[in-house]
């Protein structure tokens, strides 16, 4: 979408929060967004406070499409609360509020009309630590499904083996599907959270820090499935690895203190940073 | 000192200490009630006891006391003996206290008698001689005794048919007549004048009586097919009592008994006082109508309680907005939990029997007025006041539950798109399941042992049906009902002949706390099955 189009939209409705904090007319600072090709999520001037206490400082960046967005930054410094805004995750916490607005797919995702489930199927999410439901593998993988009203077991059966395949544990569970999914390792827990995630297809999948509690070889798998994820879902990734970052990312976006320092290609984020600070921290100065 | 404090194991001490204290508590009652309970159906041998005074008594021992005020060295002259002597016809008490200075002798003679009525309790004596069919057998011939057992057996069958009669056909006349009787009450009290409907109405009556006359001609036959057998018994001291054989439940010579036979006999009472119901003032015969009436009442409770309970909880916990009035509320509810029982008894015959019995009365129930039918005590008013009593130790517990279940398992809900309520329904509940199922588990402890709110709300000392039964609509919620704890009071306390109820009150409450065990062993298989299905997570 033209951003002519977006501050359009902008200025029609509102933005949550409702502080009397009237979106500017104009995109704010919009320099240090620079321009990607085919940009899936507009994040356009977004503040959060939790209560008195700011989180996010006037963010502003454009999230490409099928490619891999990685956040890193210093523990604090707001990458899974900018994450957590993609699908308005930030509204179950008491005294949150957001100013700015971000679009998805050109459509304000704060927008009255907005379906927040509906929203949420679209933005799917895998958590930091891994979260099965105490339910089967099975019933898993077809929870999303199940929740918009797909009762067939014939179409479940494909879902199912389909989103496992995809997530590169069908071969490990095929044969106990029905068992209870608490009984999987912590990669394979994480693994079936991302099936859970992608069988309800939505177009950008975040994931807060997916790797931050397995093992190397866990995480070499996760990171395998997420490049083979890009080609189908739109990713954006929170993590405390550098490395982790530079191998598996085309984007990254550098954040402090609730602000994103820079945003670029990966490659030029960690080979020729154009921002002291950024050198600093991605060459392990500090943080 | 510090050197005793400071690592600690002082206090491991006191609490194991404290730990064996509790079992040991636990472990003795439950021996003591197992011990003079379950002891009680066991048939003793009878004894022959002669006095220095020349009385004689045949009778089983039932215990042994040191006589009040010896002191000093203790020898046989200051212990007296308990017998069952039985024959409360004859001598007015079942049970007599004996000195042992006071004994001559003691022997067995193997032809010693315990017949076991209907009335008056146990009979001890000889068989003398049996009249069949007005022919007569000498109880001394060899083979008189198990010619007695068979005709016991036979008599016992009769008696059963005339129970059958009684309680099913007459009882299902009587049933019907009550209904049509109110039907035409009904029209009358509608002011409908239906000549037709009337007749018929009156017609079936007609039926039903005439059917009641050949029902009674049956019965009246089978009595006197029950008592034309009679035996002839001698008691020890040699007085003469002419018993009908359809006055005897069995007969029974223990000293003649070998331990396998014994074995038999007892697992055979044991099984009866299991299945049967009470006679004689409850002192005699089964408790089943208790153990039913019990385990019928904790269910009901359970199926409403649960509901309740959770969505309760659950308003409490996911959805109100926690302030004031939640703290406000949960107090309350914790308080609730510290009421006296009688007082929820109170409430439940205020709020229960007399307003919504008497509702439900003079809306459905108009023509069977003034005889109340759910505007008095009964099953379903009994459970609901139990299920007050224990809806807070449901909140609480499901509270806890809820408060466990881990929060990013609801994100990870929500993220997918699910509503709270969804997220809720499918995923908190589940998750929060065997914390539920230990409330319910409490609830089922509490409530089985209550009594008090009981009395009040619907429980009798003897219930003459059951709350389940063959006529429609099968299930009979105002019926009143018998109830263990209750049983026990009333055996107890309020029976005519405690010493013969004694072993009753023990064996009632063995199964009592029988019960509680396989109610509660039931859930908590159920909830040990949840949790491994709905583990929560390790990592």
């Amino acid at each position: 979408m033209a951003s002519g189009e977006a501050m359009a939209q902008q200025q029609q409705f509102n933005t949550p929060g409702t502080n009397g904090v009237s979106p500017s007319p104009e995109p704010r600072r919009s320099e240090k967004a620079i321009t990607v090709p085919d940009p899936l999520v507009e994040v356009e001037g977004v503040s959060l406070f939790y209560g008195a206490k700011q989180a996010l400082r006037d963010v502003c960046m454009n999230i490409p499409k099928k490619k891999v967005t990685a956040f890193i930054g210093p523990s604090g410094c707001g990458k899974s609360t900018l994450l957590r805004c993609f699908n308005r995750l930030n509204d179950l916490v008491d005294g949150c509020r957001v100013e700015g607005n971000i679009f998805i797919n050109g459509k304000s995702i704060f927008d009255p009309d907005v379906d927040i489930t509906d929203l949420r199927k679209r933005v799917g999410m895998v958590f930091q630590k891994s979260n099965p439901f105490p339910k089967s593998i099975y019933e898993n993988v077809a929870y999303g499904a199940r929740i918009a009203g797909v009762n067939k077991k014939l179409v479940l059966d494909e879902l199912v083996e389909k989103n496992l395949k995809r997530a590169a544990l069908w071969d490990e569970v095929s044969d106990r599907l029905n068992d209870s999914a608490m009984g999987l390792s912590g990669g394979q827990q994480q693994r079936l959270c991302i099936a859970r995630a992608v069988a309800v297809e939505p177009d950008v999948l975040l994931m807060d820090e997916p790797c931050s509690a397995l093992d190397p070889i866990a995480t070499a798998k996760i990171e395998d499935l997420i490049t083979e994820l890009k080609q189908k879902f739109t990713i954006v990734i929170v993590t405390h690895n550098m490395q982790q970052a530079s191998r598996v990312s085309d984007y990254t976006a550098f954040m402090y203190i609730g602000d994103i320092v820079e945003f670029d290609t990966t490659e030029k984020i960690f080979l020729n940073p154009g921002k002291k600070h950024t050198e600093d921290y991605v060459s392990g100065k500090f943080g | 000192m510090p050197r005793l404090w400071k690592p600690g194991d002082a206090y491991i001490w006191i609490s194991g200490l404290a730990l064996m204290a509790t079992l040991v508590m636990i472990g003795g009652l439950l021996f003591l009630i197992a011990t003079k309970g379950l002891g009680a159906m066991w048939p003793d041998d009878i004894g022959h006891y002669t006095l220095k005074d020349g009385s004689v008594y045949l009778g089983q021992l039932r215990g042994r006391e040191l006589v009040r005020g010896t002191s000093g060295v203790k020898s046989n002259s200051d212990f007296r003996v308990k017998l069952k002597i039985g024959n409360r016809d004859l001598y007015g008490l079942d049970f007599k206290w004996i000195d042992e200075s006071e004994i001559v002798s003691i022997d067995f003679p193997l032809d010693a008698v315990i017949l076991e009525r209907r009335e008056w309790g146990n009979y001890h004596g000889y068989l003398k001689e049996i009249r069949k069919n007005g022919q007569i057998i000498l109880g001394s011939s060899p083979d008189a005794f198990a010619m007695l057992k068979d005709l016991i057996r036979d008599a016992n069958k009769t008696y059963e048919k005339i129970l059958k009669i009684e309680k099913g056909e007459i009882g299902d006349i009587n049933y019907g007549i009550e209904k049509q009787r109110l039907k035409l009450r009904g029209l009358s009290i509608r002011g409908e004048a239906d000549p037709e409907k009337e007749s018929k109405y009156r017609l079936k009556i007609e039926q039903y009586e005439a059917s009641y006359k050949v029902s009674e001609a049956n019965l009246q036959r089978l009595y006197t097919e029950l008592n034309r057998n009679k035996v002839v018994m001698v008691s020890t001291d040699g007085r003469e009592k002419v018993l009908p054989l359809g006055k005897i439940v069995l007969a029974f010579r223990p000293n003649d008994m070998g331990v396998a036979e014994k074995v038999g006999f007892y697992v055979k009472r044991f099984w009866g006082f299991i299945s049967d119901e009470p006679r004689e003032a409850n002192t005699e015969g089964g408790i089943f109508p208790a153990i039913f009436g019990t385990v019928l009442m904790v269910l009901i409770m359970s199926i409403v309680v649960m509901p309740f309970g959770v969505i309760a909880a659950l308003y409490l916990r996911e959805y109100a907005k926690q302030g004031l009035m939640v703290r406000i509320v949960r107090i309350c509810v914790n308080n609730l939990a510290g009421v006296p029982s009688i007082v929820f008894g109170v409430f439940g015959v205020g709020f229960f029997l007399y307003g919504i019995g008497g509702i439900i009365d003079s809306v459905f129930f108009k023509e069977a007025l003034p005889n109340p039918t759910f505007g008095t005590g009964g099953i379903l008013w009994a459970s609901l006041t139990l299920a007050l009593l224990t809806v807070p130790v449901v909140i609480v517990a499901t509270e806890e539950g809820l408060a466990s279940v881990p929060r990013n398992i609801r994100e990870g809900s929500l993220a997918l798109g699910a509503t709270k309520f969804e997220t809720t329904w499918k995923v908190v509940i589940p998750s929060a399941l065997p914390a539920i199922l230990t409330g319910l588990i409490l609830a089922i402890a509490r409530a089985t042992g209550e009594v008090a709110p009981l009395m009040i709300t619907g429980v009798v000392k003897l219930a003459p049906d059951l709350p389940i039964d063959g006529h429609f609509p099968f299930l009979h919620l105002e019926r009143k009902f018998m109830h263990l704890g209750f049983h026990i009071y009333d055996l107890g306390f309020q029976s005519p002949n405690s010493e013969a109820a004694k072993p009753m009150v023990f064996m009632t409450a063995f199964l009592l706390i029988l019960i509680v065990v396989i109610l509660n062993i039931t859930a908590i298989v159920i909830r040990n099955r949840l949790r491994k299905k709905y583990a929560t997570s390790a990592v």
